[in-house]
């Protein structure tokens, strides 16, 4: 393994990849779970598929750049995805999660008209949806590097304002905070990181890896600090586990790093259960 | 201490749908005064403060913090508020009651900066203040709604207000902890001149303790000394509680007189 990671630069790319969304995904994730926005995350990253099917339906159809990298189409979608979403939440006041899926299905449905306009129902396309070791460029790479370095900064910059829109809007509007401002940001950030993780873990697993850590995580933890640090570490470990037992198994890495997640899912509810039980045995 | 007019609603007038929920309300308070905003349920006293902390917008009428309008109004630290609601957040989120604390500084702290050691010294001692210390690192969710409402009274004083508003805040709160907190609030306006705005259904309570009482059912209906609204007869009140405003602003126009000194 450590070899073939010095040897070959597409495992470094993924690799390290992996890495930095292991750290961002579950970092946005712990926000996007307290504030019950959990669907959002799918939404988003289905309309990130509407994007790469545009950007593979140009590259075939239009322009004869064939090194045009899926992945910025990806993130404008994402991230027009996202403010659409903001303004719908808006007109349906009451019903603020029809948005959700009026996005979702609006993107599956236009991407899949994009995809076989662009004959692209092939092996390109499964990477896209599962992840896949193979497939991160160094391009890529770097731009991923560069993204989640500035949603770290923002989030250590905002963490007080992110943390008290969390937790009350009311009280942020009470302290000056721009709520408005604030999650225009912060939907945007996840929007980047969606599309950013879709290479490693998939379009149709992106989502978990955002909130799968998080929720192993309020299980266990006491503070909103320590459901970050959990979260982040978790994310980290379904990373490396998966992308290691996905190139031993040849299987795509959406799958193993979610199987991992839900394995440390599993294991904090038992732990939580057997301190409980504990807890009982020591009072009697 | 001098006093200046910190709270000023001009004709304010504001419906969430059709019905006027507040309808040509004018008020003018004081720095150093102790208000208790009384009236029947549904009476627009929640909204009548969402509109002056500009939770809710008024469709007539201006509003002025400070001698600020509430457009223009920056300092949120000389505000501190606890909500009716307070205790109708998501119960599972994973806080601990010092972080839930230390919210109430944001204000202060301002825009890119940190919360630091001085601000959860700031924190503890305002727990301290409410009996609260000891539960410092709980989880908030897993708190007695009475002691959840103690924290969300810490929430507030932490950044050291100058105007306190408090919707409701001792429902749940045990009578022990009721009394002191009625002890805390007198020290806070006489020693320290906190100017308190407080909602209640508590009048026998509230009229020992505040200066000035509002009664208001849509509109003001009463504004003036509490020795004053002592003396606003039972049959008054019987009928501002219990029959239709139409009725009643008919049969009491001469109540509705701002009784402000
Ligand atoms: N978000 C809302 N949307 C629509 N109507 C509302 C909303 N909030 C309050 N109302 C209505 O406005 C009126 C005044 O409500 P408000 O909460 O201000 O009363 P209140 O005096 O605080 O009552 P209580 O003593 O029960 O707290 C009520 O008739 C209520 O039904
Ligand atoms: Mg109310």
């Amino acid at each position: 393994m450590i070899e073939s990671f010095l040897q070959y630069e597409f495992l470094q790319n993924a690799a390290i990849t992996g890495i930095l969304i292991g750290i961002v995904a579950p970092l946005l994730g712990v926000f996007i779970v307290v504030r019950r926005l959990s669907l959002i995350a799918d939404a988003l990253s289905h309309i990130t598929l509407t994007g790469i099917a545009a950007s593979l339906l140009i590259e075939k159809r239009v322009t004869t750049v064939n090194e045009w990298n899926p992945i910025y189409m990806g993130m404008a979608f994402s991230v027009f995805g996202a403010i659409l979403i903001e303004r719908l939440r808006k007109v349906y006041k009451h019903y603020e999660e029809l948005a959700i899926p009026i996005i979702l299905s609006g993107g599956i449905g236009v991407g899949v008209i994009l995809i076989s306009l662009a004959d692209g129902f092939n092996t390109d396309l499964f990477s896209y949806l599962f992840g896949s070791v193979t497939a991160v460029s160094r391009d890529s790479m770097w731009t991923v590097l560069v993204i989640t370095s500035i949603v770290i900064l923002i989030v250590i910059l905002f963490y007080k304002e992110l943390f008290v829109l969390s937790f009350d809007e009311e009280h942020a509007s009470v302290s000056g905070v721009n709520g408005r401002w604030i999650h225009l940001l912060f939907i945007v950030m996840v929007a980047l990181v969606i599309a950013s993780s879709m290479q490693v873990v998939g379009i149709l697993l992106v989502s978990a890896l955002m909130t799968l850590p998080v929720a192993s995580a309020i299980r266990i933890a006491k503070s909103f600090k320590q459901t970050i640090g959990l979260s982040i570490a978790f994310g980290e470990t379904s990373v490396l586990i998966g992308l290691i037992s996905s190139y031993h198994l040849s299987v795509p890495p959406g799958g193993t790093i979610v199987v991992s997640a839900i394995l440390i899912l599993i294991m904090s509810i038992l732990y939580k259960r057997v301190r409980a039980q504990q807890w009982i045995k020591g009072e009697a | 201490m001098e006093n200046r007019t910190i709270v000023k609603l001009e004709n304010v007038s504001f419906k969430y749908d059709r019905e006027w929920v507040v309808q040509d309300v004018n008020l003018d308070i004081q720095s150093g005064q102790f208000l208790g905003l009384v009236g029947p349920n549904g009476s627009g006293k929640s909204t009548l403060i969402k509109l002056m902390l500009g939770l809710v917008k008024p469709d007539h009428g201006s509003i002025h913090l400070f001698g600020q309008t509430l457009k223009n109004y920056q300092d949120w630290q000389e505000i501190g508020f606890v909500s009716q609601k307070a205790n109708s957040f998501n119960s599972g989120f994973p806080a601990t009651v010092i972080e839930v604390v230390k919210t109430g500084l944001v204000s202060r702290i301002g825009a890119f900066k940190f919360f630091n050691k001085k601000h959860k010294e700031k924190a503890l001692e305002a727990l301290r203040v409410v009996e609260m210390e000891e539960y410092a690192y709980s989880n908030i969710g897993e708190l007695s709604g009475g002691q959840q409402q103690r924290v969300f009274i810490a929430r507030a004083l932490v950044s050291d207000p100058s105007l306190l508003i408090l919707d409701e805040p001792t429902v749940g709160v045990d009578a022990k902890h009721v009394t002191e907190f009625y002890d805390l609030l007198g020290k806070l306006n006489q020693e320290q001149g906190i100017t308190l705005l407080m909602v209640t259904h508590d009048i026998g309570t509230i009229t020992e303790h505040a200066t000035h009482v509002i009664c208001m059912n849509k509109t003001v209906h009463f504004h003036g000394a509490s020795e004053e609204y002592k003396e606003f007869s039972e049959e008054d009140l019987n009928q501002l509680y219990g029959h239709s405003v139409q009725q009643l602003t008919h049969n009491h126009t001469h109540h509705e007189v701002n009784h402000n000194d």
